[in-house]
């Protein structure tokens, strides 16, 4: 039997807005410190693409307080981990110490919240980072097809856009609008701060008031979005890159995470393409539809939680000599099964201890529980993740057959296709010593 | 107050070790504040037992190992575990087969009955095989395009000689891949897989009585003895003059680099002194001094680090970045620079406390998750470090002296007979 019950969790307010989240466990002398704000690739406009990402990278170079390096230093130092991570809905930024550092997260996630230095040199080197990252991606051939494919699904809303942003808006952004997206969207009526770990509550609050009272109180921002129009027919994409093999992707718009058909989707998508994370998915539908017969290599279903209606995304890497039509084919045929027929009460008992086992293997580290927490912070509901396993126990096969008939319908969806054009006969070459 | 927490850590006082008389170790690792178990373990039956011509046997005989079996077929194995939400796994190294599992802790009996009937009765049917070689020819396929993998390729091959394991890679190869059959998994397969050197841990919420008793149930009578031992490790030395390979790729935006030497293997006595090295000219505070001068000072890459391998090796220490094509030599010169300021100029103090508390500093981290124990129970036993090795760590580490830093950068790393392999557009780099 699995406890879905979590150590007691307490919200806090402080006076100029920041909502704290503080959740005691004990099992390991650690603390998760995350602080989330409500900004992410969704919310910039055009010409601006990739502002969050790049400002996330400049808030690793440090304040007048702490400069670029120290802060490095300061973690590894005492056994830390730490990183930030641009969403599509926020920017997040998290360390887990030894229990008895965590000042050391509060003292650096207040001062750089208003301090960044933003330096010009570092804006510059930080720039062709940046780019360099964008490259790295762009020798993913699926980069490319994903890309293509959200910015077929989305016309008008910021989903339309990666991350990383355009390539274009990475080098023709300035530092001044770097320092204005700062400014607008780092205070605290804009951040939840989500601590998890080994403290006593009362002590942590109190310290976070101390590290976070005295920051301005200035009002929550006006988040910049543009909703989607509903679409109104099938879509498609092909993308042409160097290489070997075809990808194909069917990509569904779905609604937000807070939907109630949220939760019946996660359990279609369990059954379609497998629960994910820990767990392999050989025995779910498509795997035996694509796989085991050789259509594809690999088939992956992706559900990402969005504030917005974003997209169920189902890929499948073709198999060497055979075409994207087979697989796409085969794809949408065990849609249309599931939509004509339903699923079986066993699949949907199945995929629901699935989902159990995965929630406790997700839930074994202080810092995934935070993380989901943020998560559930940014989604508008604080208990989210932790209702989560009530959730899906209470969707139905019927719920499941519903909720394919009316969202997996060809007017929402894109389909995508990779075609490979070869690669020229590459050459490996003894050069001379350098 | 805080409550007090429940965790110590796993020492020869709280990890229960046993050797089964067949010659499987076993070790149990008790978290009740679990809900679930992690399995890890490994066996002698890498690629070292593959002959040089047939790359790629060891990996698809430990991948076929779940495709069927005397009483069970691939749908039966799969459904058992993932109806439960388990899970199991083989991945297959230079030396062993390493496998890991997980399960809700009510589940381990069948996550251990899965893992017994895989290992020991599995039958490789010829389509399943059939269609994992489609699997991989896809995927390696897919592989060629990626400057990463074209660049590491290029400079394993360039820095191990070709009778050497380390020449090429576990996972297999197109050729290699190409005329094995079903034949041949079995052979290997009942000549390579037994109880000798095999090693089971098992961590989180049972008994260290219960798990040891179901390890003896599934594995405890399994005999095999027509199975070889590990072969010596072969002695090899760097080449004796630098070494320079470009990978041509067209159509990519970045170029791959992958340059180093060979490092210790792990159980060398100076590995841990190697490993600060290490870590000061590539890990620590973003990557470290090539970090800080080709990420953060130069805006060259996104990523750029150093990394040691060790292993039964000796694996490689190498340097990684990805930079634009034009900035290749920029970047290269930068990394070669600092190799020099490691190997030629004495490390500071404060670098080696740092680096020293770090190390020590994010053990309870390591540790925090179940497979991260499990993981490391199996490093323990498999180099032989000792059940204290992690209670007796921050002592060890804290006697590596600033000499003993420089004299293992020294000792390794030689630049002048670096090898340096890049992949990406040609760019001018083969003319």
């Amino acid at each position: 039997m699995i406890e879905t019950q979590f150590a007691p969790t307490t919200t806090h307010h402080l006076d100029n807005g920041l909502t704290v989240i503080l959740r005691e466990v004990h099992s390991v002398p650690v603390i998760s410190f995350w602080l989330a704000y409500r900004v992410g690739s969704r919310n910039e406009r055009s010409g601006q693409t990739g502002i969050s990402h790049w400002l996330e990278h400049m808030l690793f170079k440090g304040t007048e307080r702490y400069p670029a390096g120290v802060l490095d230093k300061l973690i590894d130092r005492v056994g830390g981990e730490w990183n930030a991570f641009t969403s599509m809905d926020y920017t997040m930024y998290y360390e887990t110490l030894p229990a008895d550092r965590i000042d050391l997260a509060l003292d650096l996630e207040s001062d750089r919240m208003v301090n960044a230095s933003l330096d010009p040199e570092d804006v510059e080197s930080e720039r062709t980072v940046v780019i360099s990252e964008r490259r790295d991606n762009e020798d993913s051939p699926t980069f490319w097809l994903n890309e293509e494919l959200r910015a077929a699904a989305f016309r008008v809303h910021g989903y339309h856009h990666t991350v990383i942003g355009d390539m274009t808006d990475l080098y023709s952004m300035s530092r001044d609008d770097l320092i204005r997206h700062y400014r607008a969207h780092y205070r605290p009526s804009n951040a939840v701060i989500i601590a998890v770990g080994d403290f006593d509550t009362q002590q942590m609050f109190s310290k976070i008031e101390r590290y976070f009272g005295g920051l301005p109180a200035d009002p929550a921002p006006q988040l910049f979005t543009r909703p989607e129009p509903e679409p109104q027919g099938e879509r498609r994409i092909v993308v042409e890159r160097p290489g070997h093999t075809a990808f194909v992707r069917v990509a569904y718009r779905m609604p937000a995470a807070t939907d109630p058909d949220w939760f019946k989707l996660v359990m279609l998508d369990s059954i379609l393409t497998g629960p994910g994370g820990n767990i392999d998915n050989k025995t779910s539908r498509l795997y035996r539809a694509l796989v085991a017969p050789g259509i594809a290599a690999s088939i992956a279903g992706s559900l990402q939680e969005s504030i917005d209606p974003y997209l169920y995304s189902i890929g499948a890497t073709v198999s060497d000599g055979r075409s994207p039509q087979d697989a796409e084919a085969a794809i949408l045929t065990e849609i249309e099964r599931i939509q004509n027929d339903g699923i079986t009460q066993s699949e949907l008992d199945k995929a629901r201890k699935q989902a159990r086992a995965s929630f406790a293997y997700e839930t074994e580290r202080v810092t995934n529980q935070a993380y989901w927490l943020a998560q559930s912070a940014m989604l508008g509901e604080p208990e989210w993740f932790d209702r989560f396993i009530d959730r899906v126990s209470q969707v139905t096969v019927e719920d499941v057959q519903h909720v394919a008939r009316r969202l997996l319908i060809p007017r929402r969806r894109v389909i995508g296709w990779l075609l490979p054009t070869g690669l020229q006969a590459d050459t490996e070459t003894d050069l001379e010593e350098v | 107050m805080a409550p007090a927490t429940a965790f110590s850590l796993p020492s020869s006082q709280n990890i229960t070790r046993v050797v089964l008389p067949n010659g499987i170790t076993v070790l149990v690792f008790q978290m009740p504040h679990l809900q679930s178990v992690a399995l890890a373990g490994s066996l002698n039956a890498g690629a070292v037992f593959e002959p040089n011509d047939r790359n790629g046997l060891a990996s698809m005989t430990a991948a076929a190992l779940m495709r069927g079996t005397q009483t069970q077929d691939f749908a039966a194995i799969h459904s058992a575990l993932e109806d439960v939400g388990a899970d199991l796994g083989y991945g297959t190294g230079f030396s062993t087969v390493a496998y890991g599992g997980k399960s809700l802790a009510e589940d381990l009996p069948l996550l251990l009955a899965q893992l017994s009937d895989t290992l020991r009765h599995p039958v490789f049917p010829d389509e399943q095989v059939e269609n994992l070689r489609g699997q991989r020819v896809t995927e390696l396929r897919y592989a060629e395009q990626d400057i990463r993998t074209r660049a590491e390729r290029a400079f394993r091959r360039t820095l191990y000689p070709s009778e050497h394991v380390y020449h090429r890679s576990p996972y297999g190869s197109l050729a290699g891949l190409a005329d094995l059959t079903a034949d041949d998994l079995r052979a290997f397969h009942a000549q390579h897989y037994g109880p000798q050197g095999m090693n089971v841990a098992i961590v989180g919420a049972v008994t260290p009585e219960r798990a040891i008793d179901l390890v003896s149930q599934h594995l405890g009578d399994w005999t095999n003895p027509s199975q070889p031992g590990l072969p010596d490790v072969q002695p090899v030395t760097p080449p004796a003059e630098p070494r320079r390979v470009h990978v041509s790729i067209a159509g990519k935006e970045q170029t791959a680099i992958v340059m180093g030497t060979i490092g210790p293997s792990t159980t060398a006595p100076d590995f841990q002194a190697t490993r600060i090295a290490n870590s000061i000219l590539g890990e620590f505070g973003m990557m470290g001094r090539i970090g800080q001068i080709v990420r953060e000072e130069m805006g060259l890459a996104y990523y750029a680090y150093s990394q040691l391998e060790g292993g039964r090796g000796p694996g490689a220490w190498s340097i990684a970045a990805g930079v634009a094509p034009d900035d290749v030599h920029t970047a290269i010169d930068a990394a070669l620079n600092e190799v020099h300021r490691i190997v030629n100029e004495p490390v500071d103090r404060e670098d080696l406390e740092d680096n020293l508390a770090y190390f020590t500093g994010r053990l309870p981290l390591r540790l925090e998750s179940a497979s991260g124990i499990a993981s490391q129970l199996i490093i323990i036993e498999r180099f032989n470090l000792g059940l204290d090795y992690i209670a007796n760590y921050r002592d060890m580490l804290y006697r590596i002296t600033l000499e003993d830093v420089q004299a293992a950068a020294r000792k390794y790393l030689d630049p002048h007979r670096f090898v340096i392999a890049t992949a990406g557009p040609d760019n001018g780099e083969t003319s």
